[in-house]
Parts: C-alpha cells; sequence; structure tokens
C-alpha cells in the first residue's frame, strides 16, 4: 500500500461538509493560519476518511480542517484558516 | 432536515467500456442537475447494516433523472468489484450529490481548457467534453490522456469522432497501438509541451498521476492558480 | 433506514467471540493516515518523558536499543472496527523508562514526530501494559506502521498506540489529544466500545 500518495483533493469534501452546510464550503477561500497560503479549502490535501478526514495545506502540510462523524453528531474543526471568504452569488 | 440528502438510485442501463470498465446509468428521482466535473457519493448498505461509501464523478452532462458513472474496476477493492461486476439493472444504491464547485467547467466560458486524464481520471473530463459539444461552446479544448494500452481507453468511438476544436493525444504507459511515434511511459513534460500556457487545466486521476502531471505544467510556466486537480486514491501499488 | 443494496457483502467480515464489541477479524494490517508520513533518521531520533515538574528524560536511538527488551504477543483493535490478533512486537517496557522518573502526575499526552498526540491515564502505560516498539513481525518497524518506534498499548483503541512517538508529557490534568478533541474517546476501551465521546 503506498504511503505517500494517500491522500486526496479538498474536492472530495463537499459531501461530507453539504451534510452540514446548505453552501458548498469546497469553493470557500481562506489563509492558513501557518504559512499564510491562500487557497480554496478544494486545493487542500485530505487525508482519511477514517478516523476522520483531515485537510492539510499544500504549502506546509499543518491542519486546516478536521471533521470527524460519529453516530449522532459530526466534529467539525477549522483551527488552521484565518478566515473563510464563502462565495455567495 | 439535511441540507443534501441520500437519494435512492436505480440502475436502468449498463454499457460495458472496456474489459474493466462499465458506464452505470441511474433513475434518480429529483435529481437537481449538475455542473460537468462534479462527483457523487455512492453509499452500499449490506443486509447486516454494514455500509459503506466511494466517490464517483459524473460522466455525462445533466439529463433530467438521469445520471451516469463510469466505474473502473480496482483488483482487490471493496466497492468498484460490486459496482463492475455484481450490480444489475433493477438493483438500489444509495446516492449524494452532486458536489464539488470547484473541479467544473461551466459551458459558458470561452477560454482555451487542457484537461489532463491517467486511466479513469477521463470521467469528469469526459463530462466536460461532453458538454461542450452539447452546448456548440467554442473553447478550444486539448485532452492529453494517459492509459496503460490501447485497450483501456474509454469512450474510444465517441473520442474517434472528429469533434471540432477538440485535440485528443494518447500516452500509453506499457503498450502503443503498431507505429505509433511516443514510446511506452509515463507522462513527461514534454508530453505537455505543446499546450496552450494560458490554458485553463483540469488534471484527474490516480494521485500521484496528479502530482506528476502538475508538477509538470508548473514547470511549463503554467499558472498553479488556473490548475485544478482532482486525485482518485493511490494507484494501489 | 438506509436501503440495502442487493447482493453487496462489502470486505469480508469475520465475527469472533474473543473480539470486542463491534469487530471484525483482519489478516492484513491496514494504514490509516492523518497526514504525511514522518522519515525520522536514527541518528537524530530522540524520545523523551517531560515532568510536571518540567524535568526531561531522554533517550537517543543507541540508548533506547541498549536497554533489556520484552517481545510481547497481543491483540490490536482499531476504533475503524477492524480486529488483528496474535501480533508479535519487540520494544522496550514503559515500567523500564519510568523508573527513574520522578512524578505525581496522573495523566499522559503522548507526542509524535509529525505533530499527533493522544491522552490517556498514566497507569494504562504502566505494569506492563504498554512498550516503546521498534520491531514488528521479527522486522524493523516500517515508516507506514510507525517506525522507527511506536508506542503500543494494545488494551485500548490502536489510535493510543501513536505512531512515529517522540515523547510522553506528564500531566496533571486530562489533555485531550489530536483524535479526542475531534469526538473521539478520552480513555477507548474496546471491551467497552468507547470509540466516541460520550460512549
Ligand atoms: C472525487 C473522486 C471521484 C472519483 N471518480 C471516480 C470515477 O469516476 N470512476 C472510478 O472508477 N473511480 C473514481 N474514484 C475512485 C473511487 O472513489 C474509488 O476509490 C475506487 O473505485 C476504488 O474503490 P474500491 O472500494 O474498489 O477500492 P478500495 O477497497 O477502496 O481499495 C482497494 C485497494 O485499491 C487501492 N486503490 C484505492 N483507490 C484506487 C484507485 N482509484 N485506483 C487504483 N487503486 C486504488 C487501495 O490502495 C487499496 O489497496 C473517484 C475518487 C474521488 C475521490
Ligand atoms: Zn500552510
Amino acid at each position: 500500500m503506498s504511503t505517500e500518495n494517500d491522500y486526496l483533493d479538498g474536492n472530495t469534501l463537499a459531501g461530507p461538509l453539504a451534510e452540514l452546510f446548505a453552501v458548498d464550503l469546497t469553493v470557500a477561500e481562506g489563509k492558513c493560519v501557518s504559512c499564510g497560503r491562500n487557497g480554496p479549502i478544494a486545493d487542500l490535501r485530505v487525508y482519511g476518511p477514517e478516523p476522520g478526514l483531515v485537510a492539510r495545506c499544500p504549502g506546509c502540510e499543518e491542519v486546516i480542517l478536521r471533521l470527524v462523524r460519529t453516530p449522532d453528531a459530526a466534529w467539525l474543526d477549522l483551527r488552521g484558516v484565518v478566515a473563510l471568504r464563502v462565495p455567495l452569488p | 432536515m439535511r441540507p443534501l440528502p441520500w437519494r435512492a438510485a436505480k440502475l436502468v442501463e449498463i454499457r460495458q467500456e472496456t474489459r474493466t470498465a462499465r458506464t452505470l446509468a441511474f433513475a434518480v428521482p429529483g435529481w437537481p442537475g449538475h455542473l460537468a466535473g462534479q462527483h457523487v457519493d455512492v453509499r452500499l448498505t449490506a443486509p447486516d447494516g454494514y455500509s459503506t461509501q466511494r466517490s464517483y464523478s459524473l460522466a455525462a452532462p445533466e439529463d433530467g433523472d438521469r445520471v451516469e458513472l463510469t466505474v473502473e474496476l480496482v483488483a482487490d477493492g471493496e466497492v468498484s468489484p460490486y459496482l463492475t461486476e455484481v450490480l444489475e439493472v433493477g438493483d438500489l444504491v444509495e446516492l449524494r450529490g452532486p458536489v464539488g464547485g470547484w473541479f467544473v467547467w461551466r459551458p459558458e466560458s470561452a477560454r482555451p481548457v487542457l484537461l489532463v486524464a491517467g486511466g479513469s481520471g477521463l470521467v469528469p473530463l469526459m463530462a466536460m467534453i461532453r458538454a461542450r459539444r452539447r452546448s456548440a461552446g467554442l473553447a478550444p479544448f486539448h485532452l492529453v490522456y494517459s492509459i496503460r494500452e490501447p485497450a483501456q481507453r474509454l469512450y474510444p468511438a465517441e473520442l474517434d469522432r472528429p469533434d471540432p476544436g477538440l485535440r485528443v493525444d494518447y500516452l500509453y504507459t506499457r503498450a502503443t497501438p503498431g507505429g505509433y511515434g511516443r514510446p511506452p511511459g509515463r507522462i513527461t513534460r514534454a508530453d505537455l509541451l505543446t499546450a496552450d500556457p494560458d490554458a485553463d487545466c483540469f488534471v484527474c486521476g490516480p494521485t500521484g498521476f496528479v502530482e506528476a502531471a502538475a508538477d509538470h505544467l508548473i514547470a511549463l510556466g503554467h499558472d498553479a492558480a488556473r490548475i485544478r486537480t482532482e486525485r482518485f486514491g493511490p494507484t494501489g501499488g | 433506514m438506509a436501503i440495502v443494496s442487493r447482493g453487496f457483502q462489502g470486505r469480508r467480515r469475520e465475527e469472533s467471540v474473543k473480539l470486542p464489541p463491534g469487530q471484525y477479524l483482519t489478516y492484513d494490517f491496514p494504514v490509516l493516515s492523518a497526514g504525511p508520513t514522518p522519515r525520522i533518521p536514527l541518528d537524530r531520533w530522540e524520545f523523551a518523558i517531560d515532568t510536571e515538574a518540567g524535568q526531561t528524560h531522554r533517550w537517543t536511538w543507541p540508548e533506547l536499543m541498549a536497554l533489556p527488551a520484552e517481545q510481547p504477543t497481543v491483540d490490536l483493535h482499531c476504533v475503524t472496527k477492524w480486529s488483528k490478533l496474535a501480533t508479535h512486537w519487540r520494544g522496550v517496557s514503559l515500567d523500564v523508562l519510568m523508573a527513574d522518573v520522578e512524578t505525581t502526575a496522573e495523566y499522559a499526552l503522548v507526542y509524535s514526530y509529525g505533530g499527533y498526540t493522544t491522552n490517556l491515564p498514566l497507569e494504562d502505560l504502566l505494569d506492563g501494559k504498554a512498550w516503546i516498539a521498534y520491531a514488528f513481525e521479527g522486522e524493523e518497524l516500517e515508516p507506514q506502521h510507525g517506525g522507527p518506534a511506536r508506542l503500543l498499548v494494545p488494551h485500548l483503541y490502536l489510535w493510543k498506540s501513536a505512531k512515529w512517538v517522540r515523547g510522553i508529557r506528564l500531566l496533571h490534568e486530562d489533555w485531550p489529544g489530536f483524535w479526542e478533541t475531534a469526538g473521539y474517546h478520552d480513555y477507548g476501551d474496546p471491551w467497552r466500545e468507547q470509540r466516541y465521546q460520550g460512549d
């Protein structure tokens, strides 16, 4: 099993996040708390899905977002992003 | 109450595309429509309640309640062998979608487009090619499609048919058709040399392939902000 | 209620009386990752225990190798529901590493190369229940499974057995780690099926 290439793009968070939000958060852009890189959620590197989805900055590999689905709740951690700009056309 | 529900999807048609890939057309009542490049999550549930889900790209542009996926068999996989070998017309799965608003092409765009596909990574890019054709779009499209050998080509007849404004280059990694100019091998910078440096790039396929192709594009001077990627997962070793 | 897909079984799931509730048996060794796999050269590797009083005890790789090793055979239970029985390890018992450490702390926060953390009561690391393991099935521990060395606390769900372990901080209070701050249980006993907060 590969270990270096086992991440996906932030695009794949679209389904799991759609369980929580009515807007598509993967097109929202934000700044990485750790290195200042700007970009959309869709561009993050996503590890998981189990035990939880972990999205990291492609610039510095720090954790931007985590999403854990338990049987009766979703835990969402957006620790690594300064603010998200959500387009609302 | 959830923003996006799981919907029942009934298989209505199967098209065998290659020995290991098939297109599945589902009827999904209440389907809200979608953009080329978006995907769905497919959920399968066993009689004992065990369930698992995977993402699959939408292979065709919006068409009422009809949703098409093309699935490539991953040997030893959990879900793709079921979808490519077991599922029959009339069977039910659950779909959540469409999702993903980033990796999409909109027919109103006239900008040149470069599509770089590795294996089944062609699927969402084919939805873009089909959407362009349907809208009689003017945007020039250039597809660079890497597969192991000729028999692995998805949608060969459709891609061989003339489609003005669409250019298709094949890269074979193991075996080429007789007399093919390029020797078999993985994608290199040279394979992307003739691509419009100003194009909107969509790169899709196994994670390692996407990594390599995106690196080549950046080395060739493409603007990282105009490269959109969709990684399908590891290549399985 | 989910719709059942005709003929779908999923990966073969074997249930057995020997397994904790909700677990099934697996024979391979699945790799779950939350980030890139750290690569730590042995000449720069170190393991530390930091006490609540601010003292740090450190071991280099040769120092760890010089300590008496044990060869535990243990069952592994992952919170993602697979269990793997009778796995063979080689490593240094935490009892050995803690022998000269003065502490009245009740909790431990384990931290790893790559930034991972996990918490557990200190007593769960003592009395022959935990090891710093560096060999698996007779081979040096591969990076994807946590090499050069990982914590092994097999009586708790496997996410407590931190891969790429770098140190243990001793604390008076329980300090939730990486998964524990995102919904997973602070203790994680597989036999009581403590998967998530509130279980
Ligand atoms: C956004 C998105 C869109 C996708 N769209 C499509 C699509 O249109 N068509 C399609 O066929 N697939 C698509 N995939 C891949 C798909 O989601 C599954 O990963 C794939 O079908 C394998 O699932 P499985 O359950 O059969 O294999 P698993 O049981 O998940 O994996 C079995 C083994 O195969 C390896 N493996 C996992 N994924 C792949 C892969 N993609 N290629 C080779 N080896 C792999 C694993 O490392 C593992 O060793 C998409 C993935 C994403 C994230
Ligand atoms: Zn960063």
